[in-house]
C-alpha cells in the first residue's frame, strides 16, 4: 500500500495503482474518454491530464503509477488547462450538432464539454469528414464522430478475444475500422455501443427511434442463458426500446452479450398473441379471458376424469420464470399428473433420483475466474455462454489452462491448453480416459468400470494440465447435459473433480435450469420426463412459454405427439402456425418484461425482477394465468397475492441463492461404449435460435451468427460421402430426411455431421444426438 | 556523397574509399573488430565495458543526447531474454547521416552492437533501417551474412562463450517510427505508434523483454572508444559532450553534406568547411539539429559552438545534428508552412492534441503563406502550439510546436508582413534567385 494525497485529501491505495483509480476510490471524478477499468490503458485522449508534484508537464492519471507520498492536483491551474486545451483539440473536428446526434443526451463528450469547453469553436478551417463503415446489422457507425479512443478497439481484441477493429491511417486521418469488407462478428459486439464515448457507434435498431431522456428505465434479468445478466430495460409509452448492461462485477461485469441486448426486438414482434384464443369445431376465435380460461379447465379436468391426472404432461420453459415454473408443476400435480419437465433438450435422464442436489455451477462466478485448471466438457461455450467464455478468456491471459473435451473444435478465441475433440459417442470414453489418467496421478483408485479404458494422449495432456493445478474445476457444458449419456458425463466429471480436490459444475442452459428443479418442475414418482412425455403421446398437455418444435430434443416427435393430443393448453407470447395446428386454447402469457419474475442462475442466485412496462393488449402475466386457472379448477393452495408470495413459497422463504444445490450423484452405472464407427450428428442450438424471444429478434437474425443451418463435415468425412463444400445433400435419419448444403468445417472429428437444432430447416430431422446418413441430393 | 571534410576523424576514417571500402575486409583491414576481439579474449567484465562507455560521456546521437552508459547501465541484469536494437529510421528532414555511414561502414555498426548486446547481455539485435534507403538495407543484409560467416555473429562469437545474432528489418517511411517504442512496435509487427513510458524500453522493451535502443551512430563510435579509450575520446570534445559528431549540412551552402567534427566546434567553422554561404549570400536563419530544433537567427547562431550544451543555450537543440541553412533569400512563412505539413503528415494519431493540433497549425501556417491569414493568427498558433507540447505520449507533438514558435518569435515581422499585405516579405524575384529547384517565371 502507499500512502498518496489527491487535492489535499490523503488516501492509501494498492501498489501500482493509477491515479485515476486513486481519485475514483476518493469520488474525485477525472475527465476521461480512452480509460475504462476493464481495458488496457491507452493514453491516448490525454482527456486525464493532471497535475503532479515535481512532474513537469501534465501527467495522464489514468496511465501514472501511484508513488508513496505523491501529490496530485486534479483541478489545479495546470491541470484544468490542460483538459481544456485537450477538449478544444477534440472539438475542432468533431460536429457540434447533438441535436441530430443519435448520442445526444448520454454522451461523455457532450457532458465533458459543458465542463472544459469553450461556448464557440476558434476552429475555423474545414472539419474532418470521415466515411462511415459497414460493421452489421447491429452496430451503426458515423465515423465523423468518432475521437479515435480506441475503446472499441480494445474491446473487441481483450474482451472478445479478436481483433476486428483497428485504427488504420495515421494523424488527422486515423480511421477506426474492421478488417476491408468485413463486419463485426464478435456475439458481444454490441459493448462497443456502449463503450463508445461519443456518437460514432450507436445501436443500429435503435437508432434514432428515441431520445435517451423520454425513456423509462427498469431493472431486469436477462431470460436467455444461465448467466442471469442484469439488465436495465429501457421503455417509451410501455413499449422496449432498447435494452442495455446493468453493471454487476459478480455476474455480467459491465458487458452483455448481443442475445441480451437486442431481443429485445422479438418484443414488439408482429407474432405476439395478444389475445386468447380457443378453437372451436376448427375454427380459431378470439374470445375474452374467462371462455378462454373457462374452456382451458373443463378441457384438462375432462382428461383427468377420464384418462385420468397421468394422461397430462406439462412442457414447460427453461427460461419460464421460478413462478411460472412452480405454478405450473402445481397445477399438474393438483389435476394427479407427475409428468413434468422443463429439461426439454435433454436426453439422458437416468440421473434423475441419483442426484445428491440441484445440478448448478457448483461454485460463484467470479470463482471461475480465480480458477487455475479449468476443463470443459461438451460445450460450444462461446455461443452458449458468451460471458462465461469471456471470463475464461480473462483467466487464460493470466495464466489458467483451459482444456477442452467436446464434439467440435470451434475457434472460442482463448489460448486452449489441451484438447480431445471426437465423435459425441466417444465423449463418455474421453472423459473416462482422462478420469483414469487423473486417478493414476493422484494415486487415486481406479474405479473397477475405467479399468479397460486405455488412455489416449489427448486425454493423457488434459489430466496432465488438471493435476498440474491446485484450484481446478471440470464444467459440464449444455452439449453434454443434452448428451444421451449426460450421466456418465456428470458422474465421471464429479469422479474426476473429487480426485483432484476440486469442484465439478454444470454451465446451466437457460435463464432458470437451475430454478426448473428449485421449482420442482420434474418429474415425481412415476412421472414422465420431457422426453417420455413426447415419444409416447399424452391425451394432454400444457405448454408454457415454449415452442417444443424448436425447444425440445427431438422437434419432430414433439409436434407428432402434440398434434395427437385431444387437448393442448399453450401459455405463450407467441403464435406460431404450429400452435394454431396443435393446440386447443392459446393464452397470451406476458414475456419478462411485462411480468414479475424470479430467475434462478447457474450459480443458483436468485434474481427478482419487476415489469418493465405494461402487458401488450391482452397479455396477462403467466402466473397471474396459472393462479386463475388454478383456482378455477378449484385446487388448494392458489391463493397468491403476488408473485412475491409464490416466490417465497418455490424457495422456502426469501433468499439470496437457493437451497439444496450439489452436484454429487451417486450409482450411476456408466455407460462407456467406444462409438459407433456410424456417421453421428453433432448439433447445436444457434445463439440467436436458442429460445422464442431471440428468434423474433429481425436484426440478431441478419447476424452473422444466424447463417441458416448446413451440414458440416471434416474434409475426411467429406470425401469419404464423395461430397464436397457446396454440394448440396441429402440427410437422413432413421426413416426421415431433409435436405441441406454440404460445408466444410475441420474443427469436427471424423464421421460426424454438425447439423444445427431448434432451426425451422432442420426440425424434420429429428432428434439432436442420432446416426445420419449423408448423400449427395 | 562521400565525406566531404573532417576534424580528428573517427566514424568517418573507413568512408575514404567511398563504396569500395565497406566490405569487411577492408574493415578488418582498418582494425575493425579488433575491440570485439579484444572485449571477448580479454573476457572484459561487462562493467568494466559499460564504465568504458560512461566515461567517454558519448551522448545518444539520435537527437535526445542521453549518456549512452547511463542507458546501458539500466538494463536488468537477471533477465534471461533481452535485445538491442539500432534505430537507423533517419527520417527527421535535414538528416542524412545514418545513411552514409551504413552506407559506407556497415560493419562498426554490427561492432558496436555487438558490443553493446555483449555489455548489456543480449543474445540478439536488430537494425531498424529507414524504408526510403532500400540499397542500404540490402547492403546492411550482406555485411550481416558477411560477419556471420567470419564468425563475429552467430553461436559462440569468435569461439567464446558469448552469442549473438543481428537482423536487419527496413520500415515503409514512416517517420513515427524512429521514435523509440513506435519503433518497437513496428518490429513487432504492429502499427507504428509510441508507447506511454514508463515503462522504458530498458524493462519493457522488444516483444516486452528489457531492451537497448542506441541510434546507429552511438553503435558506430562504441568501437572507437573502445580503441582509444573512453576518456580520450571525451577530450575530443568538450566536457560533458564528448567525442565527434557527424553533421549533416544542408540548405545554402556550396558544399552540403555530412562533416565530422569534434564536439564543441564553432558553427562558423563547420558553415566554412561546408563551403561557406552559396553565391556569398547572406546567412539568415539555421535550423541547427534537424526539423523539429527551434530556428536560430544568424547572429545567435554565429556565436554558438556545436555541442549539445551550446545550442540549448541558445534556445535550441543540437539533436541528430542535421544542420539547415538558410541564406536571406528564404521566405520563412513558406519555410515554416512545409516544416508544418510534414508533422501534420507524421502525426500517427494516436494522441488528440497532436492527431489534431499538428492539422491545425498547418491550415493556418498555409493559409498565411496563401494571402489569408489574419491579425489573430499568431497568437492563436502561440496558443495552438502551447496546448500541445508536453501533452502527448512521444514528443512529435512538441517537435511540430517548436519551429511554429520558434519562425514565429524571431521572424514574426515576416509573418505581420504576410498577414497584413496577403504577400511575402522577402520578393517572390529574390526567393527564386535563393533556390536551387525553381526556375525564374514559375512560382
Amino acid at each position: 500500500m502507499v500512502e498518496i494525497e489527491i487535492d489535499g485529501k490523503t488516501l492509501q491505495v494498492e501498489d501500482g495503482s493509477t491515479v485515476i483509480e486513486a481519485a475514483h476510490k476518493l469520488g474525485t471524478y477525472i475527465p476521461h474518454f480512452c480509460y475504462h477499468k476493464k481495458l488496457s490503458i491507452a493514453a491516448n485522449c490525454r482527456m486525464c491530464l493532471v497535475q503532479v508534484e515535481k512532474a513537469p508537464k501534465p501527467m495522464p492519471a489514468c496511465a501514472t503509477i501511484v508513488t508513496n507520498g505523491m501529490k496530485v492536483f486534479t483541478h489545479s491551474e495546470l491541470a484544468v488547462k490542460a483538459q481544456k486545451a485537450v477538449m478544444e483539440f477534440l472539438l475542432i473536428n468533431h460536429p457540434l450538432d447533438c441535436p441530430i446526434c443519435d448520442q445526444g443526451g448520454e454522451c461523455q463528450l457532450q457532458d465533458l464539454a459543458v465542463g472544459y469547453g469553450d461556448s464557440a469553436s476558434k476552429y475555423e478551417e474545414e472539419k474532418r469528414v470521415v466515411p462511415d463503415k459497414d460493421l452489421g446489422p447491429l452496430v451503426s457507425t458515423d465515423m465523423t464522430r468518432c475521437i479515435n479512443c480506441t475503446r472499441c478497439v480494445r474491446f473487441t481484441a481483450e474482451i472478445a478475444g479478436f481483433m476486428e477493429l483497428g485504427q488504420s491511417y495515421r494523424g488527422e486521418r486515423a480511421e477506426v475500422m474492421p478488417f476491408i469488407g468485413k463486419t463485426v462478428n464478435t456475439e458481444l459486439s454490441g459493448n462497443i455501443i456502449d463503450l463508445c464515448p461519443v456518437g460514432a457507434l450507436t445501436s443500429k435498431p435503435f437508432r434514432f427511434s428515441a431520445r435517451t431522456w423520454e425513456l423509462s428505465r427498469r431493472k431486469s434479468v436477462s431470460p436467455h442463458d444461465a448467466l442471469g445478466s442484469n439488465l436495465i430495460v429501457q421503455t417509451k409509452h410501455d413499449k422496449v426500446m432498447r435494452v442495455l448492461p446493468l453493471e454487476n462485477e459478480a455476474i455480467n461485469e459491465c458487458w452483455i452479450s448481443d442475445k441480451e441486448r437486442f431481443s429485445y426486438q422479438g418484443l414488439n414482434s408482429a407474432d405476439r398473441l395478444t389475445k386468447p384464443m380457443v378453437k372451436q369445431g376448427g375454427e380459431w376465435k378470439e374470445v375474452d379471458w374467462n371462455v378462454a380460461l373457462d374452456y382451458a379447465a373443463h378441457a384438462l379436468r375432462d382428461v383427468a376424469k377420464n384418462h385420468g391426472g397421468a394422461a397430462i404432461g406439462g412442457l414447460l420453459s427453461p427460461h419460464a420464470t421460478l413462478e411460472e415454473l412452480f405454478l405450473a408443476q402445481k397445477l399438474l400435480r393438483g389435476l394427479g399428473s407427475e409428468n413434468v419437465d422443463f429439461r426439454l433438450r435433454h436426453s439422458d435422464f437416468s440421473a434423475d433420483g441419483k442426484r445428491a442436489g440441484i445440478p448448478s455451477l457448483g461454485m460463484k462466478l467470479a470463482d471461475v475466474s480465480a480458477l487455475d485448471r479449468v476443463l470443459v466438457v461438451g460445450s460450444f461455450l462461446r455461443k452458449d455462454h458468451p460471458l462465461i467464455a469471456q471470463r475464461l478468456r480473462q483467466s487464460a491471459k493470466k495464466g489458467t489452462q483451459v482444456s477442452i473435451l467436446h464434439s467440435a473444435n470451434d475457434d472460442l478465441l482463448i489460448n486452449v491448453t489441451a484438447r480431445a475433440i471426437a465423435a459425441p459417442s466417444q465423449l463418455p470414453a474421453l472423459l473416462a480416459q482422462v478420469a483414469k489418467a487423473v486417478c493414476a496421478a493422484k494415486g487415486a483408485a481406479v474405479p473397477s468400470d475405467l479399468s479397460a479404458v486405455a488412455v489416449t494422449p489427448d486425454a493423457q495432456a488434459i489430466a496432465d494440465s488438471l493435476v498440474s493445478g491446485s484450484n481446478s474445476a471440470v464444467l459440464l457444458g449444455n452439449f453434454a447435459q443434452q448428451h444421451p449419456q449426460a450421466a456418465t458425463l456428470h458422474a465421471l466429471g464429479r469422479l474426476i473433480a473429487t480426485t483432484l480436490g476440486g469442484r465439478s459444475g454444470f454451465l446451466g442452459e437457460a435463464a432458470n435450469s437451475v430454478g426448473g428443479y428449485v421449482a420442482k418442475a420434474v418429474p415425481g414418482n412415476g412421472g414422465l420426463n420431457a422426453a417420455a412425455m413426447i415419444k409416447t403421446p399424452l391425451q394432454a398437455y400444457v405448454v408454457v412459454g415454449t415452442e417444443p418444435e424448436l425447444d425440445a430434443a427431438n422437434g419432430a416427435q414433439a409436434l407428432a405427439a402434440l398434434a395427437k393430443a385431444a387437448v393442448t393448453v399453450v401459455l405463450t407470447p407467441f403464435k406460431t402456425p404450429a400452435m394454431l395446428d396443435y393446440a386447443a386454447v392459446l393464452l397470451p402469457s406476458a414475456p419478462f418484461t411485462e411480468t414479475s419474475g424470479t430467475f434462478v442462475n447457474t450459480e443458483g442466485r436468485v434474481q427478482s425482477f419487476y415489469a418493465a412496462a405494461k402487458p401488450l393488449g391482452e397479455t396477462r402475466p403467466a402466473w397471474k394465468v396459472l393462479r386463475v386457472l388454478g383456482n378455477l379448477l378449484e385446487l388448494s393452495g392458489f391463493d397468491y397475492n403476488s408473485s412475491e408470495d409464490v416466490r417465497n413459497e418455490a424457495l422456502g422463504g426469501k433468499r439470496e441463492f437457493a437451497a439444496g444445490m450439489s452436484n454429487g450423484i451417486e450409482g450411476v452405472a456408466l455407460s462407456i461404449g467406444d462409438g459407433s464407427g456410424k456417421l453421428e450428428r453433432v448439433a447445436d442450438v444457434p445463439i440467436h435460435f436458442a429460445d422464442p424471444l431471440v428468434r423474433r429478434s429481425p436484426a440478431l437474425q441478419q447476424a452473422a451468427d444466424s447463417a441458416a443451418p448446413s451440414a458440416r463435415m471434416n474434409a475426411a468425412t467429406l470425401a469419404k460421402s464423395g461430397l464436397a463444400a457446396g454440394d448440396a445433400v441429402k440427410v437422413g435419419a432413421g426413416d426421415t430426411a431433409i435436405r441441406l448444403c454440404a460445408s466444410l468445417d475441420n474443427g469436427l472429428p471424423d464421421n460426424v455431421v454438425r447439423i444445427a437444432v431448434a432451426h425451422a430447416d432442420t426440425i424434420g430431422l429429428g432428434a439432436m444426438f442420432a446416426n445420419l446418413t449423408v448423400e449427395k441430393a | 556523397m562521400a565525406l566531404i571534410d573532417t576534424i580528428n576523424p573517427l566514424l568517418t576514417t573507413g568512408w575514404a574509399k567511398g563504396d569500395a571500402g565497406w566490405g569487411i575486409k577492408e574493415y578488418e583491414a582498418r582494425g575493425g573488430y579488433r575491440q570485439l576481439r579484444r572485449v571477448l579474449e580479454s573476457k572484459m567484465t561487462q562493467d568494466d565495458l559499460i564504465a568504458e562507455v560512461k566515461k567517454s560521456v558519448l551522448r545518444g546521437r539520435g537527437g535526445a543526447g542521453f549518456p549512452t552508459g547511463l542507458k546501458w547501465s539500466f538494463m536488468p541484469k537477471a533477465a534471461p531474454v533481452k535485445y538491442v536494437v539500432c534505430n537507423t529510421d533517419e527520417g527527421e528532414p535535414g538528416t542524412f547521416k545514418d545513411r552514409d555511414l551504413m552506407r559506407f561502414d556497415p560493419h562498426a555498426v554490427i561492432e558496436g552492437m555487438i558490443i553493446a548486446g555483449y555489455a548489456v547481455g543480449a543474445k540478439a539485435g536488430y537494425n531498424y533501417i529507414h524504408g526510403e534507403i532500400f540499397e542500404t538495407y540490402q547492403r546492411f543484409e550482406e555485411a550481416l551474412d558477411q560477419a556471420r560467416a567470419a564468425g563475429y555473429l552467430g553461436n559462440n562469437v569468435l569461439g567464446s562463450e558469448f552469442s549473438f545474432d543481428l537482423f536487419a528489418h527496413h520500415g515503409w517511411g514512416a517517420y513515427i517510427c524512429g521514435e523509440e517504442t513506435g519503433l518497437l512496435e513496428s518490429i513487432e509487427g504492429k502499427k507504428g505508434q509510441p508507447r506511454y513510458k514508463p515503462p522504458f524500453p530498458a524493462n519493457f522493451g522488444l516483444y516486452g523483454k528489457p531492451t537497448t535502443i542506441n541510434n546507429t551512430e552511438t553503435f558506430a563510435a562504441i568501437p572507437f572508444i573502445l580503441g582509444m579509450g573512453g576518456e580520450a575520446y571525451l577530450n575530443l570534445g568538450k566536457p560533458n559532450n564528448g567525442g565527434t559528431k557527424l553533421f549533416s549540412v544542408s540548405g545554402h551552402v556550396n558544399r552540403p553534406g555530412n562533416f565530422e567534427v569534434p564536439m564543441g566546434t564553432p558553427f562558423s567553422k563547420l558553415l566554412e568547411m561546408a563551403g561557406g554561404m552559396r553565391g556569398g549570400r547572406k546567412l539568415k536563419a539555421v535550423i541547427p539539429g534537424g526539423s523539429s530544433a527551434p530556428v536560430l537567427p544568424a547572429e545567435i547562431m554565429m556565436e554558438c559552438t556545436m555541442d549539445y550544451d551550446s545550442i540549448a543555450k541558445a534556445g535550441s537543440m543540437l539533436g541528430s545534428g542535421a544542420v539547415i541553412v538558410m541564406d536571406e533569400t528564404v521566405c520563412m512563412v513558406k519555410a515554416l508552412e512545409r516544416l508544418s505539413y510534414f508533422y501534420y503528415e507524421e502525426s500517427c494519431g494516436q494522441c488528440t492534441p497532436c492527431r489534431e493540433g499538428s492539422g491545425w497549425l498547418y491550415r493556418v501556417v498555409h493559409r498565411i503563406e496563401h494571402g489569408e491569414g489574419r491579425p489573430e493568427d499568431l497568437d492563436l498558433l502561440n496558443r495552438v502550439t502551447d496546448n500541445m507540447m508536453g501533452k502527448t505520449i512521444c514528443a512529435l507533438a512538441d517537435a511540430a510546436a517548436f519551429p511554429v514558435r520558434s519562425f514565429i518569435k524571431h521572424f514574426k515581422s515576416e509573418f505581420e508582413y504576410h498577414i497584413e499585405n496577403k504577400k511575402c516579405l522577402v520578393d517572390p524575384e529574390t526567393q527564386r534567385m535563393g533556390s536551387g529547384f525553381f526556375k525564374a517565371g514559375a512560382v
